[in-house]
């Protein structure tokens, strides 16, 4: 930490961390930041390994639940227990990979409050590959392995004719659905500049958006399905996609247009995130400690 | 031991004035704590228009139970927390704690206590009012049967129900404290207690009754859930609420939380005995 209080002679270069940075510049950067903070938690392996078999075993519940339910019920909102599989599967493996890239944002609230964001804010790197990289852990890829077993399963069991266009749909959508989530990712970590102590309530986004797109969003009803289609768009992340896949007809009657709209909606999403984060930064004041 | 009724009370009004505090924080939680319910409320009730009075709650019964669930999450930390004595251990500052002329146990007590009765109402009521906005829910001021289909007794019978689930509540507080408390003990041992915490934070949120009712889940594993201390913090309240126990059911429920309480509080005494005789204090 030495060198960081040696001024630069004839005053500093002016840093913004988006004019110029590149996309090369911003995954060099991401990858050295999160290998550093690997090393960093490997110094503590059991801790890691012991907070990774928890996430593991606490997503591992989530599907213990759906268990219970199927064990009292054939069906939910007209999908047997593949097809549920086959979007908790989704949105359990998108969730996981958007955890790992981005999930470490939820800790800019203290980073704000302690004044360490300021530190940040000098290094030449931009502050979203540092933010995103905070405390970056392994043990946030727990939920990866029953995600990708679940939806394996649920493939094997599913009665549906695989065209090369489902399958190509299906790794789409895991695709755009890690984009969705690191988007709302993101947009939460904006809106703690604006609510310091709104990590929480970025739990209702996050874990909650993660919770409500393992079951059909049918079960919702007539509004929450518009709802989670045009104000908080995560029908998208697996529901739309996934009435294609399973040649379910939608319930909204919504042209079949939407059950391909996933990348569109991401990247759309992606760029709201974006620009929330700068206008967020923008209006960043110190707390002056 | 020692210390007077009044002290302890100082104690637990400054930790729930503490608790207060914090507006954001606390908005930002019991807005989680809502949307969560509300999923959780359209998913089980996808089951119960299959299957009505399954596990012995209606419709509207379900959904309450699930909201109770989400007003009661915080207050009876079904996520841990809440005792700070872990990280006093580790800095050292709970040599403070321990020349102070009190009983430690009890210090803590009043400590979480507060926290407790303060998150009960502002982290509990509103999930509870978004909720009464957008279900039917069964309350027991409502006239009529309760999901069991007794008749309930008028005015006397609300305030009794009422009553109850104070009692209840309040039982089941006793047993998370026991729990984590015990469990807060162990850092006079362990470097890390964080892995016992995190295996009490998926038993409470698996067998507490948050994630599904325990009276729906199959066999042996409903009999084992109902059982343990964790039935006591959420399950119980719940059904006395719900006014889904009655007569000889609702006493051994109550006794049910009573007995754990009484079990775990002791053991947190004995074991406080042999964490304070045990004690190195680091460095000087």
């Amino acid at each position: 930490m030495a060198d960081s209080g040696t001024a630069r002679p004839g005053g500093h270069e002016r840093f913004d961390p988006y004019e110029r940075y590149g996309w090369y510049e911003a995954v060099r950067h991401y990858l050295l930041f999160a290998a550093a903070w690997t090393r960093v938690a490997w110094q503590y392996r059991v801790s890691v390994l012991l907070l990774a078999v928890g996430q593991f075993l606490a997503t591992g519940l989530d599907i213990v639940v759906i268990g219970v339910l199927f064990a009292r019920v054939p069906r939910l909102a007209d999908f047997d227990l593949a097809e549920v599989g086959f979007l908790f599967g989704t949105s359990c493996t998108s969730f996981a990979v958007s955890n790992l890239l981005f999930g470490s944002v939820e800790r800019i609230g203290e980073r704000i409050r302690d004044g360490s964001l300021d530190v940040m804010l000098v290094r030449p790197v931009g502050l979203l590959v540092q933010v995103a990289t905070d405390g970056f852990s392994p043990r946030r890829l727990g939920g990866l392995v029953q995600g990708v077993g679940v939806l394996g399963l649920s493939l094997a069991g599913l009665d549906v004719h695989w065209t090369i266009g489902r399958m190509l749909l299906v790794i789409t959508m895991i695709i755009c659905g890690i984009g969705i989530f690191s988007a709302v990712w993101i947009a939460g970590a904006a809106f703690q500049f604006v609510v310091e102590q709104a990590a929480e309530a970025m739990n209702a986004v996050t874990y909650g958006g993660s919770f409500l797109t393992q079951y059909p969003m049918s079960i919702y009803g007539r509004d929450g399905m518009r709802m989670l289609t045009f104000l908080v768009p995560l029908a998208f992340l697996n529901w739309q996609p996934a009435l294609y896949v399973l040649a379910k007809p939608d319930p909204l009657g919504l042209p079949s247009l939407f059950r391909f709209a996933s990348p569109l909606v991401a990247a759309a999403l992606l760029a709201l995130a974006t620009a929330a984060w700068r206008t967020g930064l923008r209006h960043y004041r110190s707390t002056g400690n | 031991m020692r210390g007077s009724v009044a002290t302890y009370l100082t104690v637990a009004r400054c930790s729930a004035r503490r608790y207060a505090g914090y507006r954001a924080a606390t908005a930002a939680g019991a807005f989680t704590n809502t949307v969560f319910g509300i999923i959780r409320a359209y998913v089980l009730l996808q089951v119960w228009h299959q299957q009505p009075g399954l596990g012995g709650y209606d419709a509207s019964g379900v959904v309450t139970f699930v909201f109770l669930g989400q007003a009661l999450i915080t207050s009876m930390a079904l996520f841990g927390g809440g005792i700070d004595l872990p990280e006093r251990v580790r800095s050292g500052a709970v040599t403070m704690d321990m020349a102070r002329p009190v009983s430690f146990q009890t210090w803590w007590l009043a400590d979480d206590g507060g926290r407790a009765a303060v998150q009960l109402i502002i982290r509990g009521v509103p999930p509870m009012a978004v909720a009464a906005l957008l279900f039917d829910l069964r309350l027991p001021t409502s006239v009529g049967t309760t999901s069991t289909g007794m008749a309930s007794a008028g005015i006397g019978g609300v305030i009794g129900t009422w009553g109850l689930f104070a009692v209840s509540v309040a039982l089941g507080f006793l047993v998370s404290f026991g729990l984590r408390y015990l469990i807060a003990l162990t850092s006079f041992w362990l470097l890390d207690q964080r892995g016992l915490e995190s295996a009490y934070t998926l038993c409470a949120v698996f067998l507490s009754g948050i994630s599904v009712p325990l009276t729906i889940m199959p066999g042996a594993l409903r009999g084992l859930a109902e059982a343990l201390p964790f039935a006591a913090m959420m399950q119980i309240p719940a059904d006395v609420f719900l006014g889904n126990r009655t007569g000889a059911s609702l006493f051994a429920a109550i006794a049910l939380q009573a007995g754990w309480a009484a079990v775990l509080l002791a053991s947190g005494r004995a074991l406080t005995a042999r964490a304070t005789r045990k004690l190195v204090i680091q460095g000087g």
